[in-house]
């Protein structure tokens, strides 16, 4: 377990801080605005490495926006301003000289509806590899394997890998989906609601890979079901109109939030 | 963050709202039960009514009774709400109260028992005063501490916390005098080992009150002063205000 060590964003916002050493990303005085309107307002939080990190909070409040920055999904939308400062192991992913490919191999990203290509299951782990580098097949026959088994799908899926993707399940399709980011080995998972279109079972097989997934990377979940949030995340950051309310332990938030703003989005009680 | 008594009945779900007030109500009832049956179980026992005794045997059928029901209700609350943060601590905390709560009806019971064997013996017995005192002080603790529930007040729930150490030492000293007595005069043995019983289990009310208010502590701050020495505890409780 880290150590954490606390102190306050500002006054108000009880914020969980980690040493340097621990942090996978940083997030400092981070703005962003669409058109002009702020959608996110000079957030700052660590993310700690090897951990499960959940966003929570009501919809609109920037936790999808916050993840897409991270991956830099905005780059193309003219009517997104950013200000402030984004660090993937200590390297600002805004500098000129980051590349965006190699950051978005390095921080991969889960959508809430599956969406594996119209290839074979296959070919979708392959594809991010292909793109990667040229690699002898039982080399990348291997990796492939290890991405499925790593996303807890190899089992179900190794006597039919060159029938098409889009005959699996929707949980099945969403651990492909996990697979063939973790093919090309990055170091941060993002997940935007990667259970909301699953049913229980599956999405009890999702959390279970969330949590085994950590000793190999870190992970950035957001979420609308708090019992989720509560079962699968190490920490939690609740998010409100674009501010970070409050961040801490999952243990603490969802026990005993500092914040009465938490509180009651945690319980569901009018504000 | 402090909580309220108000804090439980502004969710957004009515229903919920209803089911945790429920709870509460459901446990003052049986924290009323529980003060009137130790109430009645000294009466007995200082006035020599056996019938009142058998009454207080009989209605502990009632307290266990509750302690099922609320429980339930708990259980229900849990698997139907998954509830979080204050109203999380709500839920295990009635259900914490209602077993000791229920405890402290078989302690009621078990004075009872020994006043029905006194009455009998219709003879001179000593230590009445000292079961007098004492049942005042551990009654006033367990009116104190379902107060401090009913309220979310942790200075009158802190106040029941420091008692507890005096009942100890109140009854350390009976219980010496007691023994004296016993020395002193063998024939009385039998009726001052009851009065001795009886005065463990006013001991034991005490403890269970104390229970209740350190509950009332983990309600309101979220902070568990269990087994917390009380030098100690009031700098822990001052400096999570």
């Amino acid at each position: 377990m880290l150590a954490p060590l606390t102190s306050a964003q500002s006054s108000q916002t009880p914020v969980i801080t980690f040493a340097p050493e621990q942090c996978c990303l940083s997030i400092n005085q981070f703005h962003l605005a669409y058109a002009g309107k702020p959608a996110l307002r000079d957030l700052t939080l660590d993310v700690p490495r090897h951990r499960v990190t959940a966003f929570i909070g009501p919809s609109g409040c920037g936790k999808s926006t916050l993840l897409r920055a991270i991956n830099r999904l905005h780059d193309l939308n003219e009517s997104v301003s950013h200000r402030g400062y984004i660090a993937l192991e200590g390297q600002d992913i805004h500098a000129p000289q980051m590349n965006v490919t190699e950051l978005r191999r390095r921080v991969g990203m889960v959508f809430q509806t599956p969406n594996p290509f119209p290839m074979s299951i296959y070919e979708n782990v392959a594809f991010g590899l292909r793109l990667q580098r040229r690699l002898p097949k039982r080399k990348r026959d291997d990796i492939i394997e290890w991405a499925l088994t790593s996303a807890a799908l190899w089992d179900e899926v190794k006597d039919r890998l060159h029938r098409s993707a889009w005959q699996l399940s929707g949980g099945q399709q969403q651990r492909l989906v996990i697979a063939r980011t973790l093919a090309v080995q990055p170091d941060v998972l993002l997940l935007d609601e990667p259970a909301s279109a699953l049913d229980p079972i599956s999405t009890l097989k999702i959390e279970e890979l969330i949590r085994n997934l950590k000793s190999q990377l870190t992970l950035v979940l957001v979420t609308h079901n708090m019992q989720q949030a509560a079962r699968v995340s190490d920490y939690t950051a609740f998010l409100q109109n674009g501010e970070l309310v409050e961040f801490g332990l999952t243990d603490q938030v969802f026990t005993n939030p500092r914040l009465q703003r938490t509180e009651n989005y945690i319980t569901g009680r009018m504000t | 963050m402090d909580i309220t008594s108000d804090t439980h009945s502004q969710h957004i779900s009515r229903q919920f709202n209803q089911e945790l007030e429920e709870l509460k109500t459901h446990l003052m009832a049986m924290g009323g039960l529980v003060e009137k049956q130790v109430q009645d179980a000294v009466y007995s026992l200082l006035e020599g009514d056996s019938h009142l005794a058998e009454k207080v045997r009989d209605n502990d059928r009632q307290v266990n009774d509750l302690q099922l029901q609320i429980d339930d209700e708990c259980t229900r609350v849990l698997a139907r709400r998954q509830p979080a943060a204050s109203d999380l601590r709500l839920v295990l905390a009635v259900i914490r109260a209602t077993s000791d709560l229920e405890r402290i009806g078989d302690e009621a019971s078990k004075i009872a028992r020994n006043a029905m064997l006194l009455s009998e013996n219709n003879g001179n017995t000593r230590g009445l005063v000292e079961v007098r005192h004492i049942s005042e002080h551990v009654r006033k603790m367990l009116r104190d501490a379902l107060t401090a529930f009913a309220r979310f007040d942790t200075e009158l729930a802190m106040q029941v916390v420091r008692e507890d150490e005096l009942v100890d030492d109140e009854y350390g000293s009976a219980m010496r005098s007691l023994m004296t007595f016993m020395m002193e005069d063998s024939r009385s043995i039998s009726s001052v080992l009851s009065i001795m019983w009886v005065l463990r289990a006013l001991e034991r009310v005490g403890d269970h009150a104390n229970n209740l208010a350190e509950y009332v502590v983990y309600l309101v701050k979220g902070l568990d002063i269990r087994h917390t020495d009380l030098d100690s505890l009031d700098q822990k409780v001052l400096k999570k205000s």
